[in-house]
């Protein structure tokens, strides 16, 4: 098969003529129709994922009052959760996981509730609310206003962005408790003696895993982000091509990830939630989705791979994972046995739940197809390729 | 036969009455505790099934509230707000009594009431708080 280019399926998103499928969808036409044939007839797949990560948060550039104020070095929080201010004047960056001072946490074995931080906040701004700023600053010639206590919203803000360090990751652990007491994790409550088993990821819909060596997806690529347009702007901390791969390159185990970034004024709450895990803490679930270009039958094989042919790492939570002792690795499923509801381990049928909502995945999937068919989303080409992806090159 | 889940709030000085017994041995009724919590000197509260015939249910929950214990359809405790639900199906495996439900075609959660024994076990699970307590 000849390689079909981005232009040329931006050329036919311009003329309405471009064929679009979900990742899911392709699954079944390739079983029905062939690699071949699909892959001629498919020009773009577009996947889709809604769940929480840490690493998020979002810059603002607060306008300023008529005496000017200068926020970097000083102090200052919005509805009580610490922003980050050692940037210049006005500049100040909300992490997702901030919580206010004196909020109730972790406490002698009491699970904290952590029901507001800065993932809040975000989620307040997008939704149109406004959040109480208070700042101190030690004041200058330049900027000689000391303390400042307003209500604030997108209006009071030049630029509101979001930039997420890490998002998208590339497969992530089974998260289960071989220990006789309860724990709260960041993978949720896991009950003692192999009470459950919780995943996170959208499996057959996730991102990265339908593009396994990053041949399309880059930096520079745009995506839908928290129903915004967003691009990749590098590749996301952690980021671990080098994760060891099944024949159809697919990673068993945590491996790429991407940096987001994203206009938050545009974004909607209906794709971007705060939440909040108990003796955890707080965190933001967001909607990505990703269009793969089908630039050739290759790329048509990564897309079609389904739960059936992935799989992910089962991984102590109570021992392995904080402490580094202990077995590593308790097994390997795959996303079926995972959505199957039940996975067993050890003799055990172990329940199974997810923190990646998987009707959310297919719903941003189906958006981004209606967007890309509307002629409102067109494709790029990476401005540059994230590291190791040059290994997956056939 | 008639079965009704109901949830019993007993004021503090009605924790000592012994009212699963009279609920027995005076009105013929099957007492099924799902769930309790009663301390004396504070105010109780227990999640039962009760099952008898029609004619012996009412005059029980008549001598219930004579006796100043509130009686409460389960069904109005635990409510899953759909507006706010994404399906992730962290409570799926937690409710005890299967109460949340997946669709494997839409894969979307439905909250199945009739099931939910009020045990609140799913309170501090779901990420998104879209599950609410009408009673605390």
């Amino acid at each position: 098969m000849s390689k079909k280019s981005i232009e040329e399926i931006n050329a036919k998103i311009r003329s309405g003529t471009v064929a679009v499928f979900t990742a899911e969808e392709v699954i079944d036409l390739v079983r029905k129709k062939g690699l071949k044939r699909a892959a001629r007839e498919v020009d773009v797949v577009t996947t889709g994922t809604f769940s929480p990560m840490c690493s998020s948060g979002a810059f603002f550039n607060i306008k300023q009052p008529k005496e000017k104020m200068k926020l970097g070095g000083g102090w200052i929080t919005l509805n009580g959760v610490p922003a980050y201010a050692g940037l210049a004047a006005a500049d100040i960056y909300v992490g997702a996981t901030a919580i206010p001072d004196g909020d109730p946490r972790n406490n002698n074995g009491r699970p904290g509730k952590f029901r507001y931080g800065g993932a809040h906040v975000i989620e307040e701004l997008v939704a149109g609310k406004k959040v109480i700023l208070a700042a101190r600053a030690y004041g200058t010639d330049c900027y000689p206003r000391k303390s400042r206590e307003q209500r604030i919203g997108f209006d009071d803000m030049n630029e509101a962005f979001l930039f997420n360090p890490r998002n998208c990751y590339q497969n992530y652990n089974v998260a289960v408790n071989l220990s006789d007491r309860p724990i709260h994790t960041y993978m949720g409550l896991l009950k003692p003696n192999l009470g459950n088993a919780n995943f996170c990821s959208a499996g057959q819909l996730s991102p990265l895993l339908k593009d396994p060596f990053y041949r399309t997806i880059g930096i520079g690529t745009r995506v839908f982000l928290g129903g915004a347009q967003g691009y990749v702007a590098w590749n996301g901390t952690q980021h671990n091509p080098e994760a060891p791969r099944l024949e159809n390159g697919t990673p068993r185990k945590g491996a790429g990830t991407l940096t987001l970034i994203g206009d938050l004024k545009q974004m909607s709450p209906k794709w971007l939630r705060a939440v909040s895990f108990t003796g955890y803490g707080v965190s933001l679930s967001l909607a990505v989705g990703v269009p793969i270009p089908i630039i050739d039958e290759a790329m048509m094989e990564s897309v079609s791979v389904s739960d059936e042919d992935l799989v992910a790492p089962i991984v102590d939570y109570s021992r392995y994972y904080p402490t580094g002792e202990g077995e590593a690795q308790l097994g390997e499923v795959t996303y079926a046995q995972l959505r199957s509801g039940s996975i067993e381990l050890r003799g055990k049928q172990v329940p199974t739940g997810c923190f990646s909502s998987y009707a959310k995945a297919r719903e941003v999937a189906a958006h981004l197809k209606t967007v890309i068919r509307d002629g409102a989303f067109s494709l790029t080409l990476p401005v540059s390729p994230l590291p190791g992806a040059k290994e997956g090159l056939p | 036969m008639k079965k009704t889940r109901v949830v019993l709030s007993f004021p503090p000085d009605k924790v000592e009455e012994p009212v699963i017994y009279r609920l027995i041995k005076d009105h013929d009724l099957m007492v099924n505790i799902l769930r309790a919590t009663i301390d004396p000197g504070k105010q109780g509260r227990m999640v039962v099934e009760l099952s008898g015939e029609e004619s012996s249910l009412s005059p029980a929950f008549n001598y219930l509230e004579r006796t100043g214990i509130r009686v409460e359809p389960l069904s109005r405790e635990i409510q899953h707000l759909g507006e706010s639900c994404t399906s992730c199906t962290a409570c799926v495996p937690i409710c005890p009594t299967g109460s949340f439900e997946l669709d494997r075609s839409s894969w979307n959660v439905s909250f199945n009431s009739d099931r939910c024994v009020a045990c609140l076990s799913c309170l501090d699970v779901c990420i998104y708080r879209a599950i609410d307590v009408s009673l605390e």
